[in-house]
């Protein structure tokens, strides 16, 4: 009896979930898909036309700079938590415990915090860098958390087998431990990506609200500092001035697809890896 | 006449078959951390012989193969006195760790082959130790195969993954794949307990095969594996070892009432 109702419930919860994730989605292609126009996707942006074009491309720029920072420190440091560190330590304890409570902070904070640190003390003022770093140092702990369990769940006569043989510490954790530990990671980096690509409350802190691609061609690398804004931020922009009300939707369905594009790379370029490792 | 006297002189000196040590132990004391699961443990192992270490659970048989690899370095608190030599020269002190693994090969009880294809299984050591070029791995590859009799059943799906072999084939494999450095001595930590009696036999006769050229250290709880297989055998209880000698000897007439118990099935 009990049985059953149990798994009413958890068809139930199923069903609900699935629901009301096509509810939203099927709510944001109604009521993008028909505003998408070509006008949207200029190169750059007047009032006129309300282009998301440089959005897009700050967002691919935003994201690949905070995941280029993020995803090897957080990687090498849940490595150096798990395979080196003595699991009894005090220093491991206490990394991972900032790291978990980093993790629940709400975003506005790391905002504040970029905003002091980036743009006003390193003199970075608003721009793709400050952001970048912003993000790189929020989504860090949870690259960190998931890369750590991704590492603890390989079965420890993986990394004996490696050792039986003669490999060294390095061979064997690259060669034996990682690629098994790989899909955890790639599942931790994507996380980490849906934040950045999501993210308003930090980057208005600290990247500001320029609709513009950074000017790499003419300044080169000091584009970088280029104020810039997200396709989230973007949309927080439209829809707050309540003048683009439709190419905030439609907006919302270019970053739904983003977002499913970049999904299927990660996942895509995790199985090559995996394959030549 | 001179012709005779030459042979006799040659047969001579051989006469008396005393085996050569190729690895042995002495005063060896281990600890994890408090507690002490090796007592002054003094045991050698004859070159190309099979030494089977038995005893009950929990007596420290595992313990005492992984003092022979070093793989007791890599549990935390884990603390070693005593002298464990191969060919004579301190293996704690003398050999580099990562030469003395490829020198001691190491099986499992469950069979733990890397999640990738069978080939790169088996290339892993040689290549950990240098050989990169294709021809020469191939060549590697097959012949540790072949010496470990799985070679027929995986020549066609070497570029498969190892994790689709049942595990007797895994256990195989993993053979195959500490062959593949050639290696001086292999341990072997209860290879066979996870395996059904087929697969359990084929391991069996390879390792009586393989005493002509290696020095094999197995453990086993099986009491007819240590008959069938070693000429060796090392009774140990509780972190001592009891009685050591040769196989049929320490079955048949053993001089420790203990190990007369054990191998009659008096213990647990
Ligand atoms: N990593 C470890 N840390 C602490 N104690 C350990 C560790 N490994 C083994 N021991 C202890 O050392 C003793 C010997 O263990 P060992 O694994 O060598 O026994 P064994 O003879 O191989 O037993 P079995 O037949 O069950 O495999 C046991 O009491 C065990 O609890
Ligand atoms: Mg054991």
């Amino acid at each position: 009896m009990t049985l059953k109702i149990l798994r009413a419930l958890v068809y139930v919860g199923a069903i609900l979930t699935a629901l009301v994730l096509a509810g939203i989605v099927g709510y944001i292609l109604i009521n993008g898909i028909p505003h998408l126009k070509p006008s949207l996707f200029e190169w750059t942006y007047t009032s006129e036309n309300v282009s998301l074009m440089p959005a897009l491309v700050d967002t691919i720029l935003m994201a690949l700079l905070a995941l280029v920072l993020a995803v090897p420190t957080g990687v090498g440091a849940a490595i150096y938590l798990v395979e080196y560190a003595r699991s009894t330590s005090r220093f491991v304890r206490v990394v991972r415990m900032t790291a978990e409570t980093l993790q629940g902070i709400p975003s506005i904070i790391y905002g504040l915090f970029g905003l002091l640190f980036f743009t006003t003390m390193l003199g970075w003022g608003l721009s793709l860098m400050s952001g970048a770093c912003t993000l790189a140092i929020m989504v860090l702990p949870v690259v960190m958390r998931t890369t750590e369990e991704a590492l603890l769940a390989v079965p420890e006569s993986y990394k004996q087998g490696g050792f039986a043989l003669g490999a060294g510490r390095v061979r064997t954790i690259f060669r034996c431990v990682l690629p098994s530990a790989l899909p955890g990671i790639v599942g931790g980096v994507l996380l980490a990506l849906g934040r950045c690509v999501g993210e308003v409350a930090a980057l208005l802190f600290t990247a500001g609200t320029v609709a513009q691609i950074p000017d790499f061609g003419g300044q080169g690398i000091f584009a970088l500092f280029d104020s810039c804004r997200t396709l989230a931020v973007h949309m927080y922009v439209l829809a707050s001035e309540g003048l683009h009300m439709d190419e905030a939707y439609a907006t919302a369905v270019v970053l739904l697809i983003l977002v499913v594009i970049l999904n299927t790379g990660a996942n895509f370029a995790a199985k090559r890896l995996k394959r030549g490792m | 006449m001179m012709q005779e006297i030459k042979q006799d002189a040659r047969i001579a000196p051989s006469l008396p078959v005393i085996s050569e040590t190729k690895m042995g132990v002495e005063e060896l004391d281990l600890f994890y951390g408090e507690f002490q699961a090796l007592k002054d443990v003094t045991l050698d192992f004859p070159k190309n012989e099979v030494t089977a270490l038995i005893g009950p659970s929990g007596c420290g048989k595992s313990t005492l193969l992984k003092a022979l690899n070093r793989m007791n370095d890599l549990v935390d608190g884990c603390r070693v006195d005593g002298l464990v030599s191969l060919d004579g020269d301190d293996i704690y002190r003398d050999v580099p760790v990562n030469d003395l693994r490829r020198r001691v090969g190491m099986v499992f009880q469950q069979p733990n082959p890397f999640p990738m294809s069978i080939y790169d299984n088996i290339a892993f050591g040689p290549r950990t130790h240098g050989i990169k070029g294709k021809a020469e791995l191939d060549v590697i590859v097959e012949q540790s195969l072949r010496d470990a009799a799985i070679w027929d059943e995986v020549k066609d799906r070497l570029k498969k993954s190892a994790l689709g072999l049942s595990g007797g084939q895994q256990q195989r494999l993993c053979i195959a794949r500490a062959l593949a450095v050639q290696p001086e001595v292999l341990l072997l930590d209860e290879s066979t307990s996870a395996l059904d009696p087929i697969s359990t036999a084929k391991i069996e006769d390879l390792v009586v095969e393989f005493a002509s050229k290696y020095t094999v250290i197995m453990v086993t709880h099986n009491m007819l594996q240590a008959l069938r297989v070693s000429t060796k055998t090392a009774f140990f209880l509780l972190g001592e070892m009891v009685e050591a000698g040769d196989t049929d000897e320490l079955f048949t007439h053993p001089k420790d009432s203990r190990t007369a118990d054990y191998v009659s099935g008096r213990f647990g």
